[in-house]
C-alpha cells in the first residue's frame, strides 16, 4: 500500500515537518523532528533506488490525474541516485547540526533554521523526483528561497550581502528557466517531460526551440555555478553557517547538474542538444576554465571556507567536463563525481564546522599549529583533502580515473594533462592548510580542545565514507555506468543486485 | 511589417525584460535592483499570459454553443510564478532591511567600501 506512494512520500515528509518546526521551541525536539524527516526520506530514496534498479522506471501520478495533464513523478536510476545523494548528505549533516547551530545561530532563529533547512531539502527532492517541467521551476524556487534565508543566518554581516547577491543571480537564473519552459509549452502544449521528448522532434527546426534550449542552459548553468556564472557561490558558502555550507556544497549544485542532464538527455535529446549549440565545446572549455581559474583562486585565499568554495567551482568543472565527452566513461565520471564530490566537500565543510566551533573563525591565522590540539579534525581535513586531490583509496581517485579514461578514449591528451594539473593545484591548496596546522608553531592556541564528539562523529562518518566508496565501488560505479548507458540510449548492463 | 505588428505582445515582453535586466545590472541601489528584478519577472508573466490567448476566444467557462476559449493553463501557471515573485521580493526586502541595519546604507558601492576597509 505505502510502497506505491514512495516517490511522493520522500518529498512530503520534509514538507510536512517544516511547518511543524515553527511550533517547537526546544532545540532537541527540533533536531529530532528534522533528523527523522531527513532519515525517513533517505530510507525511501534507498528503497526507490532498489526498485528503479530492478523494475525500471517508476511512474507515480499525483492525485490520480493521469499524465500528461496531471503532474507525474518519474523515478529512474538517475534521479533515485541523486535522491540518495541529497538525502544521505542532508541526514549526516543534520547529525552535527544541533551542536553547531546552537553556537552559530541565535536562539530565536532555531525553529526558522530547521524549517528553512527542511524546505530546502523538500525543494531539492522535488526537483529531482518530478517529471513535470513547470514543477521543476516551482521546487527550484522553494529550495532557492529557503537557501537564501539559510545563508543570511550567518554571523558575519557579509552573510547578508552574500545572500542578497545569490538572491538576485538565482532569481535571474530561475526566470531564465521559466522563459525556457514557457517557450517549450508554447511549441508543444505540454509540460510533461516524457511528452515533451516525444513532441519536440517535430518542431526541432524552429528558432523558438533553440532559444528555449539556450534560456534553459544559461538558467541552469547559473544554478550550477558553471564558470563564469559562479560569482554567487564563494561568498554564499563562506559566510553561511557551517552546517548550511556543508549541506549546500553537498547537494544544491549536484541537483542543478541533474537538471542539466535531465533536460539535455531526456527532454531535448543528446543529438539535438549537441548539434544545435556547440555544447560539447562550451562545456569542455568552461569546465577547463573552471578547473584552472577556480583552483588558482583557491590557492590565494586566506579563509579556508572560501578556499573550499573555490575548490567546489573547480570540481564542478570536472563534472561538466565529463558531460562534454558524450561517452559512457565521461558520463560515468560525471555521475560518480556527483556522489564523490558531495562526500568529500560535505566532509571538509563539516571539519571546518568543528574548527569554527572551537575557534570562531576559519582563517589561516585561526588554525596555526592547531594540528596537535585538534588531531581528529585535522586528520579529517587531510583525508578529505587527499580525496579532493584524487589519491588512490579515496573516492576522488575513482572519479578522476574515469574522467581520464574518457579523455584518453577520445584522444584528448591535453585534457589529461589539465586534469592532472588540476589535481596538482588541489594538492597545493590542501598542503597550505596542512602546513599551517602541523608545521606552524603558535603559542596562542595551546588551550584549544578537540571538537566535541557530536560534531566529530558525523564528520568522520563522511570521511570514512570517502575511503569506503574509494575501495568498494560496486554501488557507485554500478549505478553510474548503468545510468550512463541509459542516458546515451545504449543497451545497459544489469544493475548489481537486480533481479533479471 | 504586418508580422512585426502582429507579434507586438512579444516585442513588449522582450522590451520589458531587457529594461528590467538592465536595471538589475546597472543600478547600485539595492531596492532599485529589486524593482528591476520585478520588471524582469513581470515581463515573463506577460509572455505566459499572452501565449494562452486565442483570437476571438472567450473566458474558459462552459457556455451554450460551441464558443472557442482561451487556454487557461498558462494563466494558472503564471499565478504560481507571481506567488514566487512576491515571495522573492518580500525576502529581498527583508534582507535589505537587515543590510541597512548592519551597514547603515543600501548603496552597493558603500557596502563594498565598508567590507574592503575591514
Amino acid at each position: 500500500m505505502i510502497s506505491s506512494h514512495l516517490p511522493v512520500l520522500q518529498v512530503i515528509l520534509p514538507l510536512i515537518a517544516a511547518p511543524l518546526c515553527v511550533l517547537l521551541r526546544r532545540s532537541s525536539l527540533l533536531w529530532l523532528l528534522s533528523f527523522s524527516a531527513s532519515l525517513g526520506a533517505m530510507v525511501i530514496a534507498w528503497l526507490l533506488l532498489q526498485q528503479a534498479g530492478s523494475s525500471g522506471v517508476i511512474s507515480y501520478i499525483l492525485g490520480g490525474w493521469a499524465a500528461p495533464w496531471g503532474i507525474e513523478y518519474r523515478i529512474d536510476t538517475l534521479n533515485a541516485y541523486v535522491l540518495l545523494i541529497v538525502t544521505a548528505i542532508s541526514s549526516v549533516v543534520l547529525l552535527a547540526a544541533k551542536k553547531s547551530i546552537e553556537q552559530e545561530v541565535p536562539q530565536q532563529h532555531w525553529p526558522m533554521f530547521y524549517a528553512s533547512y527542511l524546505l530546502c531539502l523538500t525543494g531539492l527532492l522535488g526537483i529531482t523526483a518530478t517529471a513535470d517541467a513547470f514543477n521543476v521551476f516551482v521546487f527550484l524556487e522553494i529550495s532557492s528561497l529557503s537557501s537564501y534565508a539559510l545563508i543570511s543566518l550567518g554571523r558575519d554581516r557579509r552573510a547578508l550581502t552574500a545572500s542578497y547577491q545569490y538572491l538576485v543571480m538565482g532569481t535571474i537564473g530561475a526566470t531564465f528557466i521559466l522563459i525556457g519552459i514557457g517557450l517549450l509549452y508554447m511549441l508543444t502544449g505540454t509540460l510533461n517531460m516524457n511528452d515533451l521528448a516525444q513532441r519536440l522532434p517535430a518542431v526541432a527546426q524552429t528558432k523558438t526551440m533553440l532559444s528555449a534550449f539556450a534560456f534553459l542552459f544559461v538558467g541552469i548553468s547559473l544554478k550550477l555555478a558553471l564558470f563564469p556564472l559562479h560569482l554567487w557561490l564563494p561568498n554564499a558558502y563562506t559566510y553561511a553557517p557551517s552546517i548550511v555550507s556543508a549541506f549546500l556544497a553537498g547537494t544544491a549544485t549536484k541537483v542543478a547538474v541533474y537538471v542539466l542532464l535531465r533536460f539535455i538527455f531526456t527532454v531535448f535529446g543528446a543529438d539535438y542538444a549537441f548539434s544545435v549549440l556547440p555544447l560539447a565545446e562550451i562545456l569542455m572549455l568552461l569546465g577547463v576554465a573552471a578547473i584552472l581559474f577556480a583552483s588558482l583562486s583557491a590557492i590565494y585565499q586566506d579563509n579556508i571556507k572560501r578556499l573550499f568554495a573555490y575548490s567546489s567551482v573547480a570540481q564542478l568543472g570536472y563534472i561538466t567536463l565529463g558531460i562534454s565527452f558524450l561517452s559512457v566513461s565521461g558520463l560515468s565520471a560525471t555521475l560518480l563525481h556527483l556522489f564523490n564530490h558531495a562526500l568529500m566537500k560535505a566532509a571538509l565543510f563539516m571539519a571546518l564546522a568543528c574548527l569554527l566551533y572551537r575557534q570562531g573563525g576559519v582563517k589561516f591565522s585561526h588554525v596555526k599549529g592547531l594540528g596537535r590540539q585538534m588531531p581528529w579534525t585535522f586528520m579529517a581535513i587531510v583525508i578529505g583533502g587527499l580525496s579532493l586531490v584524487g589519491v588512490p583509496l579515496t573516492v576522488g581517485f575513482i572519479s578522476k580515473w574515469y574522467l581520464i579514461l574518457a579523455a584518453i578514449e577520445q584522444g584528448h591528451f591535453v585534457l589529461v594533462a589539465i586534469i592532472l594539473f588540476g589535481s596538482l593545484l588541489a594538492l597545493v591548496y590542501v598542503w597550505r592548510i596542512v602546513e599551517q596546522g602541523f608545521f606552524s608553531a603558535s603559542d596562542d592556541h595551546t588551550d584549544v580542545k578537540e571538537a566535541p564528539l557530536s560534531l566529530l562523529l558525523p564528520t568522520w562518518l563522511l570521511v570514512l565514507a570517502n575511503i569506503w566508496f574509494g575501495i568498494d565501488t560496486s554501488l557507485t560505479v554500478g549505478v553510474a555506468e548503468h545510468t550512463a548507458h541509459w542516458l546515451l540510449e545504449l543497451p545497459a548492463p544489469v544493475m548489481p543486485g537486480a533481479t533479471p | 511589417m504586418s508580422t512585426f505588428i502582429d507579434l507586438y505582445n512579444y516585442w513588449i515582453f522582450i522590451f520589458l525584460m531587457m529594461i528590467g535586466f538592465y536595471i538589475v545590472i546597472a543600478q547600485g541601489n539595492l531596492v532599485k535592483k529589486i524593482i528591476g528584478l520585478n520588471i524582469f519577472q513581470t515581463a515573463v508573466f506577460l509572455l505566459y499570459i499572452s501565449m494562452g490567448k486565442v483570437k476571438g476566444g472567450t473566458a474558459p467557462i462552459i457556455v451554450a454553443g460551441d464558443a472557442s476559449y482561451s487556454n487557461p493553463l498558462p494563466h494558472v501557471l503564471i499565478l504560481t510564478a507571481i506567488v514566487v515573485g512576491v515571495a522573492t521580493t518580500a525576502l529581498a526586502m527583508a534582507l535589505i532591511i537587515r543590510i541597512r541595519k548592519a551597514y547603515g546604507t543600501i548603496e552597493e558601492q558603500d557596502i563594498h567600501e565598508q567590507d574592503a576597509s575591514l
